[in-house]
């Protein structure tokens, strides 16, 4: 176990399991709340346009990756607001959109890209130390605005009415929620991997929900499943030589169902 | 349309001096093509408590959502306290929604609730002196048993306490209610006009009330507002809800019949 933690590329995994484990369920219990589940799935995809994006290009993927998720979140908070379609809606054109890009971004690079398995299922080797000070940076602006954003997204999530006669900028705040969703998401892409990055945004507060009485409780509660279970699926990923997202993922999924289980126990 | 506000307030005794508490002129309202409101206009002192009346769909929630700042006046003015709603304090206003509104699936508990009306955010953990002033004013409306009760598990009308003690809390100058004796039973409703009419012997409050209860308009209020999409008469009780105007709010006399006698409209 402590020889594990001793090599390098391990530890650059856990710090970035650690980080990700946090904003993913921290956004998450938004996510939750608000029942944008499939927000997350579209972010994540669109993060493998962003990515695609920068293969072809020929420079750090993730620099690419990050303007490029943030547009497609804005342009989905956009649609939704000015047409009227539902959420998922503006969600499912721009997840079509985006992957489609992705696609053709992959097939113009026309050389064998290993790489881009490594985003879409995520890799510990895949950290490196410029991701960790991007997702440590990323970190940093989630807790620099939870003071502040917590108690205004949570009254706009219980209420959007309530919060808007008390004269909160909701559409305001939810662009900036929007906005650090989606480069969460794509900080999350190399521990995670695209195609179950929903999952790490959803399950740990699920979970936390099931069980918390308050808003509060629930997320503390998903911010320690999150953090848990990222440091459990990464060194069993190691053990078993399997790919780190989805092992965190399956972590995740055994504390779900285990807190089902306990509140049926408790009900 | 305009019916009578002003003999109202030139009637000995009444305050024609002081600042209206609420003052609407020529107020429309519209959703895209769809007009919502039209030509409403009315004063009232402090300390007056109106009922607003009419069919489903005649602009009565629209009304109260002008007053709120949720939605803004097509054409005409509306002041409150002298001033235009944009640069009144959210704390002068307790809005008590209709309960059909609450996310049940918000881990809350009723205590939280109540503190968002002090804190206008989500609250984290409470503080002493703020865990107090939520109890006390939850004791003043009888709802004190429930402050760690979650609010998912409150009845309709221990919620619709709870949404008031909410209001009270932050000691508004106006308080503003939607239809809130919907999904209470006859008893529950009775308690809800004594807290209120208690409240307002003991603070100069003046309250708005949108409602179907006919009864209540007759014997709480001091002023009725009669919708029908625009405004079909204001005055004292006696004089707004005349049979010509309920007819004309209403189209045909018997559901104002069915109303007086305690039903509901099906208009």
């Amino acid at each position: 176990m402590l020889e594990v933690l001793s090599l390098p590329f391990m530890q650059r995994a856990l710090v970035a399991g650690v980080l990700v484990g946090f904003l993913a369920s921290y956004y998450g219990v938004f996510v939750v709340q608000r029942q944008l589940s499939f927000l997350g799935a579209g972010l994540a995809h669109a993060a493998f346009g962003g990515i695609a994006l920068g293969l072809l290009l020929g420079t750090e993927p993730l620099w690419v990756a990050v303007p490029f998720t943030v547009l497609v979140a804005l342009a989905i908070n956009w649609v939704r607001g000015r047409t009227g379609l539902a959420g998922d809606t503006a969600v499912g054109i721009f997840f079509a959109v985006a992957v489609a890009l992705g696609v053709v971004f992959l097939f113009l690079k026309r050389e064998y890209t290993a790489d881009a398995f490594a985003y879409l299922f995520g890799s510990i080797l895949a950290v490196r130390g410029a991701d960790l000070w991007l997702t440590a940076a990323v970190a940093g602006m989630a807790l620099a605005t939870w003071p502040t954003y917590w108690g205004r997204w949570a009254y706009a999530t219980f209420d959007r009415d309530l919060a808007r006669a008390d004269r909160l900028p909701v559409e305001r705040d939810d662009y900036l929620l929007s906005v650090l969703l989606a480069v969460t998401v794509v900080v999350a892409v190399k521990v995670v991997g695209i195609i179950l990055i929903a999952a790490f945004l959803v399950i740990p507060a699920a979970t936390a929900r099931l069980l918390a009485p308050t808003f509060r409780a629930m997320t503390l509660g998903a911010v320690a499943i999150g953090v848990g279970s990222a440091v459990a699926g990464l060194v069993a990923s190691y053990w078993l030589d399997v790919p780190s997202g989805a092992t965190i993922v399956l972590v995740q999924a055994a504390v779900f169902f285990a807190g089902m289980l306990a509140r049926r126990g408790r009900a | 349309m305009v019916f009578d506000s002003k003999k109202t307030l030139e009637q000995p005794g009444a305050t024609t001096l002081t600042m209206p508490a609420v003052e609407v002129e020529n107020l429309t309202v519209r959703f895209g093509a769809y007009q919502a409101l039209a030509g409403v206009s009315f004063q009232i002192p402090p300390g007056a408590f109106m009922t607003v009346l009419g069919p489903n769909g005649a602009g009565k929630s629209t009304l109260l959502k002008a007053m709120l700042g949720l939605v803004r006046p097509a054409e005409g003015h509306l002041r409150l306290f002298g001033k235009p709603v944009g640069a009144t304090s959210p704390a002068d206003l307790a809005y008590v929604p209709q309960i059909k509104t609450l996310d049940r699936t918000f881990p809350a508990r009723s205590l939280e609730l109540v503190l968002t009306g002090l804190r206008r955010r989500w609250p984290g953990r409470p503080a002493a002196e703020e865990r107090e002033q939520a109890l006390e004013v939850l004791g003043r409306v009888g709802a004190a048993h429930l402050a760690e009760r979650p609010l998912g598990c409150l009845s309709g009308g221990e919620l619709q306490r709870v949404y008031l003690a909410r209001g009270l809390v932050r000691h508004p100058r106006l308080i503003l209610l939607d239809e809130p004796a919907t999904g209470i039973d006859v008893v529950g409703a009775a308690n809800l006009y004594d807290l209120l009419n208690a409240y307002q012997a003991a603070f100069d409050v003046t309250i708005i009330m949108v409602t179907h209860d006919m009864e209540v308009a007759f014997h709480h209020a001091t002023d009725v507002l009669l919708l029908g999409g625009v405004q079909v008469s204001f005055g004292p009780p006696r004089e707004a809800l005349t049979d010509a105007r309920l007819r004309q709010a209403f189209g045909h006399i018997g559901h104002a019949h069915a109303m007086l006698r305690g039903g509901v409209p099906d208009a």
